[in-house]
């Protein structure tokens, strides 16, 4: 089964699917994303984690102040964490605005870092707020910069108002924008979702108009990744898997700053949609502290020692 | 009718302006002679850990206060104190075989101790700042600084008195403090936590541990984001180790042999010295 069979193409049917989607139990949902927090993950496997977590991390400046030199102190940091310590893996990607791709893009290029992702908020992040043509146009000039992943934003307006039809078309117009040349990621923000059921359907309608990734939220909203709604989105993806054979990946994005917060999502992720997403092509957590709070566990576990933010960089 | 139960009370740590139990869930014994006294915390290097974090986000508030705001605090705390000395004469006189006349004496010193260190909160700068004669068209300063973070391991005894005397020379300048209190005799310690909750110093600036000093001082000493620590209240024996293990940061290490002394409060401090151009 796959998209084309479950849906005609029509409003309708959409709406129908996402109807015949089972409520999401909150309590129980919570309950269970708790339970899995309390896990204790200790020495080798903690290692092991951390090491895992950094190259999960797709390392985030998205702020009004960003700067040329910023962008390329973070591309620098992305590829190589920790300038010390040759073995700490490089992140999973670097994520900025349209405008600072470029930049990053040939800076990473000069440093050895090619195939380091560069990804770039579109479609007016963070709010979403624009007509088609400028989110079309928004996402092009992503494209044309060099970002070879893009994380849209969905119209949270016209999903809480019942229009699925227009975000799904929003998204299927920007994946085939995308084509072979980006990843798209799509933005849920489940923080103005309300509830884990519109989570659960927004999911689900970002997975059929052809997400490669969901993604929890844009950052500037709070509540953002909390454990519950990433718990549902891995549901989410894993039942797609089972519907439809085809693999979606999730990125939680918002309010992940230290390491126990990274193992957690690393616990639900294993305990939820299985193993098998437990790699960077599958699973992403967006942050810009997380980076120093993991590389100083690192710094602990390696030299039996507390470390200390004074030498790790400030961004 | 005298049968009522006691309520007793639960020795907790203080950590970020609260009081936590230890994460670890331990506690330790403390008699009375023979007599059952309480049942203090035991904290772990985690509780460790959480102290420093907690200094270490108050440091920036704590040391940019004014010197006069700080100096405030300071005698706010001794008028709290104040108010306590009957609470630390009994925990004084049950833990250190005390009379009740040296444990009053005591009190009252560790109190005119405190307000003797408040009152230098604004004068360090005057006092140890200096402006230097240099050879060229420059104004020259040298102001004193806060360290940071301070690890202190307080005196096993006099347990107020000398837990007074290694605090106050610390925060007075703007330091913040973890402060692993007398292991034998704890329960002032505590009680001066409350002390400093109902004052009005910021979360964060005292942290205050008890538990086993032998298992606490290693982590602290190589602890990479503490940046000084007192350890007169370590046993003789520990203390050439934790000199090592405080070297890899350039850890200040003191071991005061005066009780008191403005020595103490300058051995915290960093000097910071600022050529300034005449004329521009």
């Amino acid at each position: 089964m796959n998209a084309s069979t479950i849906l005609d193409g029509s409003e309708a049917s959409l709406k129908n699917f996402l109807r015949t989607l089972p409520g999401v139990d909150q309590v129980g949902a919570e309950a269970r994303a708790a339970m899995l927090g309390t896990r204790s993950i200790k020495n080798a496997s903690k290692s092991y984690a951390i090491d895992l977590a950094i190259s999960m991390v797709d390392l985030t400046t998205l702020e009004g102040a960003d700067t040329p030199g910023k962008v390329r102190a973070l591309c620098s940091k992305g590829l190589r964490p920790d300038p010390t310590d040759a073995s700490v893996p490089r992140v999973g990607a670097i994520c900025v605005y349209n405008d600072m791709v470029e930049i990053g893009r040939q800076h990473l290029d000069s440093i050895g870092g090619q195939d380091l992702p560069i990804a770039a908020v579109s479609t007016a992040f963070p709010s979403g707020r624009a007509s088609m043509p400028v989110k079309i146009h928004d996402t092009q000039d992503a494209i044309a910069a060099g970002a070879t992943e893009i994380d849209m934003v969905i119209d949270r307006g016209a999903f809480l108002s019942g229009h699925y039809g227009t975000v799904f078309d929003e998204i299927k117009q920007i994946k085939q924008l995308c084509g072979e040349r980006a990843h798209l990621k799509v933005i849920l923000e489940t923080g103005e979702l309300v509830t884990y059921d519109n989570v659960r359907k927004a999911s689900f309608l970002a997975m059929l108009a052809g997400a490669d990734f969901i993604k929890t939220s844009t950052g500037k909203v709070a509540p953002a990744a909390t454990a519950p709604v990433v718990l549902v989105m891995l549901e989410a993806v894993r039942d797609y898997y089972a519907m439809t054979g085809q693999k979606i990946g999730v990125k939680a994005a918002g309010g992940i700053r230290t390491t126990k917060d990274a193992i957690k999502q690393l616990v639900l992720v294993n305990e939820t949609a299985g193993p098998e997403w437990l790699h960077p092509s599958l699973f992403r957590i967006g942050a810009s502290a997380l980076l120093n709070d993991l590389l100083m566990q690192r710094m602990k576990i390696r030299d039996g020692r507390y470390a200390s933010p004074n030498y790790v960089t400030i961004d | 009718m005298s049968n009522r139960i006691d309520v007793k009370k639960t020795y907790k740590l203080f950590i970020n302006g609260q009081f936590p139990r230890s994460e670890s869930g331990r506690v330790y014994e403390i008699k009375s002679g023979k007599d059952f006294l309480a049942n203090p915390a035991q904290a772990s290097r985690k509780d460790l850990r959480d102290a420093v974090t907690a200094a270490r986000s108050a440091h920036t508030g704590w040391a940019n206060a004014t010197a006069y705001n700080r100096g405030q605090i300071l005698y706010r705390i001794a008028e709290m104190l104040e108010g306590r000395s009957s609470q630390f004469v009994e925990e004084i006189c049950a833990l250190e075989k005390s009379t009740s006349a040296q444990a009053k004496a005591q009190v009252s010193q560790a109190i005119d101790r405190w307000v003797w260190y408040a009152g230098w909160a604004d004068k360090i700068a005057t006092t140890f700042g200096a402006t230097n004669p240099v050879a060229g068209p420059y104004y020259n300063f040298t102001i004193p600084e806060p360290m940071g973070v301070v690890g202190i391991l307080a005196p096993e005894k006099p347990s107020l008195l000398g837990l007074v005397e290694s605090l106050a020379p610390v925060l007075v300048s703007g330091n913040t403090a973890v402060l692993v209190a007398s292991q034998s005799a704890p329960l002032t310690a505590i009680t001066f936590a409350e002390v400093l909750a109902t004052s009005d110093l910021p979360s964060g600036v005292c942290n205050i541990l008890t538990g086993i000093k032998e298992e606490l001082a290693p982590w602290m000493a190589s602890h990479m984001d503490i940046n000084a620590m007192d350890i007169s209240g370590a046993a003789k024996k520990i203390q050439p180790a934790l000199r090592e293990a405080g070297a890899d940061n350039l850890k200040r290490i003191f071991s005061f042999n005066e009780k008191v002394s403005t020595q103490r409060m300058v051995s915290f401090l960093e000097a910071k010295t600022i050529w300034h151009t005449i004329g521009i």
